[in-house]
């Protein structure tokens, strides 16, 4: 099939071989696990256990609260030992409320069995993956009952399965597609079906040709049509919008969902939990961590959520003396772990001893010389070095007409700068000032509009008296005369009436329920004054 | 505490100074070759004068000075000025002229990153108006010379003016190439005689072409480096040629072809050393483009109806006017926009 080209993009060494000399390796099921109930981006999940709860392996610790949510669940069988805020591994360093559970030993599965998908209507079995936790794995983590949806508006006509894995250091998906290529299209055959679409594509950059071989011996087995496509090894050619490009030609457009142009993208370590799930009954309680960089073993490991990374990587044979942290992804998009005391998250890909040698200290930043290098390997095709100008003097507006918010945070700029400038740091400064400030902006228009919704309100109301007082006095004088004249006007005052009563005020649709509320309190209060009088 | 990305993979800025210097070697050897080495002595007056007026101005602006200093844009303002002028020039030329670009052009500005003009053009430009006389008046070249000067000579002459005995200016000076064309058409010769003059090689000036031919091998180094890009040498070259020899074409007489302009004054050294300046320059790849066409387009003009026989400094410094412009014009389209 014919590829397509995106803007810019780098050629980071790989440094993935040390960690694909081994198979995926299991690890012993730790004492204790630790599962934050945020592993997913959306709503914070909703307790369904409490502490002294005995839990069976796959069952439901916290269920999902909305529509963009997941669900976790036990990763084995044990007690519930507490529910505290805990160190989470994120770059903020901040805790957030986790689950402990002491593992009994046992491993003892709960009740769970294969789901026939076929004989169901495809709306409950999406329901069925949001209560099992599927959520993307390629590290954004987004719930996939949503994305898996289909929608009549806008048919997904093709499936993009991204196996790409174009960060440096990071063999997880390689090995993956390697070992278990017949489940991961087994999960894609389930994911085709449920948003209808006419066939699936998967994409693997062309620095692993044994996943590429597993994976199109996988689907030559398989009846349903789906395509294994190399595409040339390219950071950041595995982004979701980069891989769609290059396989599609198309760009999702800004600001849009990729349906917008009939294309889905999912990892192929999702697709490998969707077959976990339906064809087993196994929710997402694992997941394949590559562990490398200065360990011993550097390798892949099937690892239990809630898992301490500390453990993982000793697991890996340690760290080695000139260790100086943990690196939690990529070279080029990770982040620092604030301790290795966190758990394994549904999100934890990667794990990277770092150390000098490997990641050299950053020197000082130099001034931009506007060589334009970063925007010439920008994958978006954006201007790196005006964005800075622009976040650096806090002109946010400006930032935001030269489309800061396409940026992806790749860090190619960064990766390329002669200054050293750590650019992605400013963008993301400037996007969560915009944030907030949009946030303050959004607050203050809300009061506003409420103010303008009482003033509305207390007019409507005075007229609705004097109307009432005519009223009133229309009828006395009709009882005391009783003339045509007199019931005419009473008519036209009744018709006036109604048609004022039909007057809506403005900007009452919509209300947050805050708001509504609020209002209705009000309107109750008002009542009780009108009923004195 | 580093942050993503971990690793970098691009050459330092100093690295990139350096190696933009390296690429001048070639040039400054065919000078000396040329003209004799009198010219080291002007490039070792316009390093010194950077280095310490910027070290200088660093402390008093209180910036941190090694970092700076070492840089080597400095070291690279001081050689591009001493090449554009006059290899002989009087030793306070270059420096004030080197004075002016650190000082003026480049620190008052905020230093490196922060100058809209290009420091050495500016220092050359101010140069050119305050002491025109000196500016315009060449060495002849060693070959075409009647009397041989030494290093020791030059070395003389340059910090005292003073010639040895039985050698006069005339002698070892003269007008440049596109002076002495100038001076000829406004004198009613037509281009076809006045290049059959001895100043006159096979391209440029006698000379003059075999300065420029270095320059371009040390412009495809940069190239090849990728330290610059093609945009800016490829659109003021052919916009330059393409002037020239349509010019030429359609008045004979009046006006001398491509190659002529191509290998005099400052066209090389402009087309891969001055005008990609990034610092002073466009960043879009549309931008370099139409940057580069203005200034060939208006060194043409100047050297064509202009005042002075060169118009490369002016050329550049009126681009450096229209960048804000050029680059808020020339933007890119996004991906995933329209």
């Amino acid at each position: 099939m014919s590829l397509f080209k995106f803007h810019g993009g780098v050629h980071p060494p790989e440094h993935k071989l040390k960690s694909t000399a081994a198979p995926i390796r299991s690890v012993t099921m730790p004492l204790r696990l630790v599962l934050p109930l945020r592993q997913h981006v959306g709503n914070v999940a909703k307790l369904m256990v409490a502490v002294g709860d005995h839990v069976l392996k796959g069952q439901l610790l916290a269920a999902p609260d909305g529509m963009i949510s997941a669900a976790v669940h036990a990763p084995t069988s044990g007690t519930i030992a507490a529910i505290e805020e805990r160190l989470i591994p994120h770059a903020s360093g901040l805790p957030d409320l986790c689950i402990t559970l002491n593992a009994d030993g046992e491993d003892r599965w709960g009740d769970h069995q294969p789901l026939d998908y076929q004989a169901q209507e495809k709306s409950a079995v999406l329901d069925a993956l949001r209560l099992a936790g599927v959520v993307g794995l390629g590290g954004a983590t987004f719930p996939s009952h949503v994305k898996l949806r289909a929608d009549d508006a806008h048919p997904v006509l093709t499936l993009i399965i991204n196996g790409a894995e174009c960060e440096p250091y990071i063999t997880c998906d390689d090995l993956l597609m390697r070992e278990r290529a017949l489940e991961i299209v087994r999960g894609i055959e389930i994911m085709q079906y449920l948003l209808g679409a006419k066939h699936a594509i998967i994409g693997i950059e062309d620095n692993k040709p044994e996943a590429a071989a597993a994976m199109r011996l996988a689907c030559s087995q398989n009846s349903i049509s789906i395509t294994v496509a190399t595409v040339p090894t390219l950071y950041p050619g595995g982004g979701a919008k980069q891989l769609i490009k290059v396989l599609t030609g198309l760009e999702v457009p800004s600001g849009k969902l990729p349906t917008t142009i009939g294309v889905q993208c999912f990892n192929v370590a999702t697709a490998y939990t969707v077959h976990r799930f339906i064809d087993h009954g196994e929710p997402v309680i694992s997941r394949v961590v590559t562990v490398t960089g200065r360990v011993a073993q550097p390798g892949n490991y099937e690892v239990p959520l809630g898992m301490e990374i500390f453990d993982l990587v000793q697991a890996a044979g340690g760290t080695a003396d000139d260790s100086n942290g943990l690196v939690m992804g990529g070279p080029m998009m990770g982040f620092n772990l604030p301790s290795g005391h966190v758990p394994v998250v549904k999100g934890t890909n990667c794990i990277i001893a770092s150390a000098p040698a490997l990641f050299a200290p950053q020197p000082p930043a130099m001034p931009c010389i506007r060589c334009a290098r970063c925007a010439e390997v920008c994958p978006v095709n954006l201007q790196p070095q005006e964005l800075y100008w622009f976040a650096r003097a806090d002109n946010f507006e400006k930032a935001r007409s030269y489309d800061l918010f396409d940026c992806i945070e790749c860090g190619c700029c960064s990766y390329v700068c002669p200054s050293r400038i750590p650019l992605v740091q400013y963008y993301r400064y400037a996007k969560s000032e915009i944030l907030a400030s949009d946030k303050a902006r959004q607050a203050a228009n809300v009061a506003r509009e409420r103010n303008e919704l009482r003033l509305a309100r207390i007019a409507r109301e005075k007229e609705e008296r004097a109307a009432k007082h005519a009223e009133r006095a229309v009828g006395a004088r009709a009882e005391a005369g009783g003339d045509a004249k007199q019931a005419a006007i009473a008519a036209a005052m009744a018709r006036a009436e109604a048609q004022k009563a039909e007057i809506v005020p403005q900007n009452v649709t919509d209300l947050s329920p805050l708001v509504a509320t609020e209002i209705k309190a009000i309107d109750a209060r008002r009542g009780k004054v009108d009923d004195r009088d | 505490m580093n942050q993503a990305p971990y690793i970098s993979a691009s050459p330092s800025v100093t690295s990139i100074m350096l190696r933009v210097l390296l690429a001048l070697v070639p040039g400054i050897a065919a000078y000396v070759w040329v003209y004799g080495s009198g010219v080291l002595v002007s490039l070792a007056l316009a390093s010194i004068t950077a280095l310490g007026s910027e070290a200088i101005l660093l402390h008093f602006r209180q910036r941190p000075l090694m970092p700076f200093l070492m840089d080597g844009s400095a070291l690279l303002t001081a050689w591009l000025l001493a090449l554009a002028l006059p290899p002989l020039a009087p030793w306070w030329l270059v420096v004030v002229g080197t004075l002016f670009a650190i000082v003026i052009a480049k620190q008052l500005y905020g230093g490196l990153g922060y100058n809209p003009f290009n420091p050495a053009m500016v220092g050359y430009a101010v140069l050119l108006i305050s002491f025109p006389a000196i500016m315009t008046q060449w060495p002849v070249p060693l070959a075409l010379a009647h009397a041989q000067l030494g290093f020791l000579d030059q070395l003389h002459f340059i910090f005292t003016q003073a010639l040895p005995g039985g050698v006069t200016l005339d002698a070892i000076s003269s007008a440049t190439p596109l002076d002495y064309l100038k001076t000829q058409l406004k004198l009613q010769h037509s281009v076809g005689d006045i290049l059959h003059a001895p100043v006159f090689g096979a391209l440029g000036g006698r000379g003059f072409e075999v300065v420029a031919g270095a320059y371009l091998l040390g412009g495809l180094y940069l190239l090849q480096q990728r330290i610059i890009s093609w945009h800016i040498p490829t659109a003021f070259l052919l916009t330059l040629a393409v002037l020239a020899a349509g010019s030429h074409l359609a008045d004979p007489a009046q006006h001398a072809g491509a190659a002529f302009h191509l290998f005099s004054g400052a066209s090389m050294l402009c087309a891969f050393f001055i005008a990609t300046d990034p610092v002073s320059g466009p960043t879009t790849p549309r931008g370099k483009l139409l940057f580069a066409t203005g200034v060939a387009l208006l060194t043409w003009l100047i050297r064509s109806y202009g005042g002075y026989p060169d118009g490369v400094a002016f050329a550049v410094l009126l681009m450096n006017i229209c960048v804000p412009l050029i680059d808020a014009a020339t933007q890119p389209r996004v991906f995933g926009h329209e």
